[in-house]
């Protein structure tokens, strides 16, 4: 039994400055993780069949484009609808505070990370809320 | 884990996803999942595109996939990429070149990592082509690392195996090197837009005229381009004709026995090597061996010998 932890980092609408996503995607394959990539411009319909199909433990979504308080709502969305709400929704960019406070309280996801925020801090993160069973 | 086989006989992906993993993970209930899945399967065709690093494997899996679903085939796609040998992370960027399929339900793609093996693909890439089968996939489309010479493990896997190669991509010596070339059900020249492409397919030409034909196929040269689309359909078309030649020779059936038997001695040597490892290797003795290798006291041959012994009396 060898258990990897598998996370998808997906670039969702329509800002194409995937720098960001591209340093923790490699971030994380340095803290040993799978990293799926799923590339620019990407629908919420699109990222949550690639979280499905790929079976990651975490979706980690990078927003800069200020449509975070509908990507976040409708992503954790249509993961409920297909079965899939144990994935976890992380997300980071450029988003305020007192919108983070009200995704975070309407549980449209389990943290962010605005800018500022250490590799490290992201990858502890990861590892403490991801269950190993 | 169990009750996913029913749902994934039932076409249900989220239980595919899930089997897959536990899979890859070598779970405990492996063996009892492999073993209800296993009536399920041997339906699927098996193609396998190989090639090395940004020779255009993706693209081309997914303007393949276009041609299979127009024919209304059910598919499914492992793209398979590297696990760093020193973090056991990966980073799997395969699914980038194939948006056009994100949201067909008749597509299911699975990244995965290399986790260790050498020969191109993962040691569990096999059991996720039966579960693709069982899923339901008409075609299962494996799609390699990007390969050097010699990391062929795909020939074992695939009944129809693609060698996607560049313009420009060496002078003739390279066509008659060993190993890759040698594997190749049909070339393809992608990125034909490039220059050079004629002189690669005389390269390949040559090359296939001083080689015998294996139950009289004589592998393709296909010049492509993802870009435009160019030969695509014709590409489509020539593997459906490999597809039709292996079964009318009887190769189809042939390859399907041989890699079965394969299979079973690849678990009996994985069974094996877990014996040594926790037996043999970690019970102090070979540490205490450590020393006399360094101050040449004995050669590794000796000292090998010297293991075995509890094994081989």
């Amino acid at each position: 039994m060898s258990r990897r932890i598998r996370v998808l980092v997906a670039k969702p609408g329509l800002d194409g400055h995937d720098r960001g996503a591209r340093v923790i995607a490699r971030a994380l394959r340095d803290a040993g993780m799978e990293v799926v990539y799923t590339g620019l411009h990407q629908t919420p319909e699109q990222v949550v069949e690639a979280a499905i199909q790929e079976d990651v433990d975490v979706v980690g979504l990078s927003i800069l484009s200020g449509a975070h308080m509908t990507l976040f709502p409708r992503i954790k969305q249509l993961l409920a609808e297909n079965g899939a709400d144990d994935i976890m929704v992380m997300g980071g960019g450029t988003i305020p505070e007192e919108d983070v406070k009200e995704l975070k309280e309407g549980g449209w996801t389990e943290e962010i990370f605005t800018p500022g925020t250490t590799i490290e801090d992201i990858v502890a993160w990861i590892n403490s809320n991801v269950k190993v069973d | 884990m169990i009750e996913y086989v029913d749902r994934l006989l039932q076409g249900d992906r989220r239980s595919a996803a899930k089997i897959i993993t536990l899979i890859e993970n070598d779970g405990a209930d492996k063996p009892e999942v492999m073993r209800r899945i296993y009536p399920n399967t041997g339906k699927a065709y098996v193609l396998g595109i190989t090639g090395s690093p940004g020779a255009g494997k993706s693209s081309l899996v997914d303007e393949i996939t276009k041609q299979i679903r127009a024919e209304n085939f059910k598919v499914g796609i492992i793209a398979v990429d590297p696990t760093s040998p020193f973090s056991g992370g990966a980073l799997l960027g395969d699914r980038i070149r194939m948006q056009e399929h994100a949201l067909d339900r008749g597509v299911f793609i699975r990244s995965m990592g290399t986790r260790g093996s050498l020969g191109g693909l993962a040691s569990a890439t096999k059991d996720v082509v039966k579960v693709l089968d069982a899923y339901g996939c008409d075609i299962v489309i494996i799609e390699t690392v990007g390969v050097g010479q010699s990391e062929l493990d795909i020939m074992h896997y695939a009944d129809t195996t693609l060698v996607v190669l560049t313009p420009g991509a060496g002078d003739h010596i390279q066509t008659i090197k060993a190993g890759i070339m040698e594997i190749a059900d049909i070339f393809v020249i992608n990125k034909a837009d490039l220059g050079g492409t004629e002189k690669m397919i005389t390269d390949i030409e040559g090359m296939l005229d001083l080689s015998p034909l294996l139950k009289g196929w004589r592998p393709p040269v296909m010049a492509t381009s993802t870009l435009d689309g160019k030969n695509i359909s014709n590409l489509w078309e020539t593997i459906k004709k490999h597809r039709r030649h292996m079964i009318d020779t009887g190769t189809y059936r042939e390859a399907a026995e041989k890699r079965l038997r394969l299979e079973v001695t690849e678990i009996i040597q994985r069974k094996l090597m877990e014996i040594i490892e926790k037996d043999l290797l970690s019970n102090g003795k070979m540490s205490s061996l450590t020393e006399k290798l360094v101050n040449r006291e004995i050669d590794p041959y000796a000292a090998a010998g010297d293991l075995l012994k509890k094994f081989l009396p």
